[in-house]
């Protein structure tokens, strides 16, 4: 059967749950094959099989963690020259996007990214204009590189051989231009990553104020959910930028979306409105958050929200 | 030591606008709707502006897209760039992001230029992927995603790279590409002075061929294609509840409904 190339994303040692999304996606289209690419990964191969992968590429250099995004491109390319497969998957991460577009251009291919699901011929389906959109559409030169969003597949187990196939790295010294020279952690570690999480919260103007979050954070732990934030907020410098959630910010597809005072302008929207189940807390009934939600609490959210969190405490 | 930059910009259909593709060739409709600047284009303006105030230099603007797109080039102007490049030809139209970057990667390779900045990513493709493409065509160090740019000119370029719980710092070599995100600083308006002053400014407007384009360009050469478009059904409205003092317990109950907790 055709292999199918999927690239792994990992950090602190840990596979992060896509790949297993990407390596269950890419056994509906071949044989799937993880490439492992970083500076001591090695260990994690096994771990691979456990979702499917027959074989896992590993190709280890400190280049590949201390230079930005370029090494990985190459080494990610020289695997695909040397495997011509079917496709290549690649999470669609801000990182994972870059490392595509630049070996899908050293493979002679074309790029497809945000695609949401991948049909067996290889054509995909993406969400344009804030998912106002639904697009069918295939890679016609080349090898088919195609980033797939976080939580587009459910992950399910299959056993694979997951036999190691060493890779020597061939990295460039032009691919070596942008030195990694400090990575620097700010979040509170503990939630989610947004793009990932199976719940997000997401706080807006509502709250009036940066101290006001904390109801936001206590409702998404009660939940295990990730912390979202509209752009009037972030504008505001109530929370982090990275947690922004809209048009110029992430785009994510949970299974619930949980809006609290955000009014759902355009702009939000577009970052949100293919989450599967979606509530809102807004004490405007004309809110339009309120045409997206499948069910709507029209109240005070500072009355609604603690409330919230105390139930849910209470009855998981 | 005075620095050139080249600010690659794109115009786009306003995020406020019912945006939709052609329904003839499936590519973007750009002319039902109000354009605009790419709104993080802006902040790829202003940091050069920024950079050039601070150590000397010129900023070129550089785009590719209908005649249009010189509402877009006025506007950079207006902010304060010194000159601009349009590629502007009907060949280009349908090109995809690999000859997008061509594209631009043929013109910025004709000018003299220290760094190239770009917007982290366009808000009708999405793609985000452009300063990559484009360092990887110049051969140049790729600093993306960038929070916070530091130059030294002449030498070096550092930035703070926005990742998902924090930055990373990542350093260069002169020349390099960079794109930001909306993060790095609140762009100017254009001022009076500002809009009368681009009147005067030069803006080379070239065809394909000038570029030094050429085999198959556009729809008929793009490395990927959209087959079919549908607009996404509108959600069905769901069931909405006034507060009596037990809303959270309402909402719990709904969830507790749906399984979702």
């Amino acid at each position: 059967m055709a292999e199918v190339l999927v690239l792994v994303e990992h950090a602190d040692g840990e596979i992060k749950k896509v790949t297993n999304e990407l390596l269950t996606l890419a056994r509906t289209l071949g044989e799937p094959s993880a490439v492992l690419l970083g500076g001591s990964v090695a260990s994690l191969a096994e771990k691979l099989g456990e979702y499917g992968a027959q074989k896992v590429y590993v190709a280890e250099s400190a280049d590949l963690d201390d230079y930005l995004v370029a090494p990985k491109a190459e080494v990610l390319a020289q695997i695909v020259a040397d495997t011509s497969p079917t496709a290549v998957l690649v999470a669609s991460s801000a990182e994972g996007k870059e490392v595509a577009a630049r070996a899908a251009l050293r493979s002679g291919s074309g790029l497809i990214t945000d695609a949401v699901g991948v049909s067996s011929d290889g054509e995909t389906t993406q969400g344009i204009f804030g998912g106002a959109i639904a697009v069918q559409a295939k890679v016609t030169k080349g090898i088919p590189f195609i980033t797939v969003r976080p939580n587009s597949t459910a992950a399910e187990p299959a056993s694979g051989a997951a036999e190691v196939v060493t890779v020597t790295p061939n990295i460039s010294d032009a691919a070596k231009g942008a030195k990694v020279t400090e990575r620097v952690v700010e979040a509170k570690g503990g939630r989610p990553d947004l793009a990932e999480a199976a719940v997000v919260v997401s706080g807006g103007r509502g709250l009036g104020g940066a101290e006001h979050f904390d109801l936001i954070e206590k409702l998404a732990d009660s939940l295990d959910a990730a912390v979202g934030a509209s752009r009037a907020a972030t504008d505001a410098g109530w929370y982090p930028h990275q947690n922004q959630v809209g048009q110029t910010g992430k785009t994510v597809s949970p299974q619930l979306y949980i809006a609290v005072g955000i009014s759902g302008a355009i702009q939000h929207r577009a970052g949100m409105q293919t989450s599967k189940t979606i509530v809102a807390i807004n004490k405007d009934p004309e809110a339009p958050i309120f045409e997206l939600a499948d069910f709507g609490m029209v109240g005070d959210l500072f009355d609604v929200v603690p409330q919230l969190t105390d139930e849910i405490t209470k009855r998981k | 030591m005075p620095m050139n930059i080249v600010v690659c910009v794109k115009q786009v259909p306003d995020t406020w606008a019912e945006r939709t593709l052609n329904a003839s060739d499936k590519t973007l409709d750009r002319a039902k709707v109000d354009t605009v600047m790419n709104e993080i284009d802006e902040y790829a303006v202003e940091e050069a502006i920024r950079l050039k105030e601070a150590h000397g230099g010129e900023v070129t603007i550089v785009t590719m897209g209908p005649d249009r797109a010189l509402d877009t080039i006025r506007k950079a102007l207006s902010m304060g760039a010194d000159k601009a490049v349009l590629l502007s030809d009907e060949a280009l139209h349908g090109s995809c992001v690999m000859q997008t970057s061509d594209a631009l990667a043929k013109v910025i390779g004709t000018l003299e230029y220290d760094l190239v900045i770009c917007g982290s990513e366009a808000t009708d493709s999405r793609l985000s992927v452009m300063a990559p493409l484009l360092a990887e065509r110049l051969g140049l160090p790729q600093l993306s995603l960038a929070r916070k740019v530091t130059v030294e000119p002449g030498s070096s370029v550092t930035i703070e790279r926005q990742t998902e719980n924090g930055y990373t710092v990542v350093t260069s070599a002169l020349p390099a590409v960079v794109s930001v995100v909306e993060k790095i600083n609140e762009p100017r308006y254009p001022s009076f002075k500002g809009i009368m002053a681009a009147k005067s400014k030069p803006t080379t407007t070239l065809t394909a061929a000038d570029a030094g384009l050429e085999g198959e360009l556009g729809l008929a050469g793009a490395t990927s294609q959209v087959d079919e478009f549908t607009p996404r059904p509108p959600r069905s409205g769901g069931e909405i509840v006034k507060n009596e003092g037990d809303g959270g317990t309402k909402v719990a109950d709904f969830l507790v409904s749906q399984k979702l907790i």
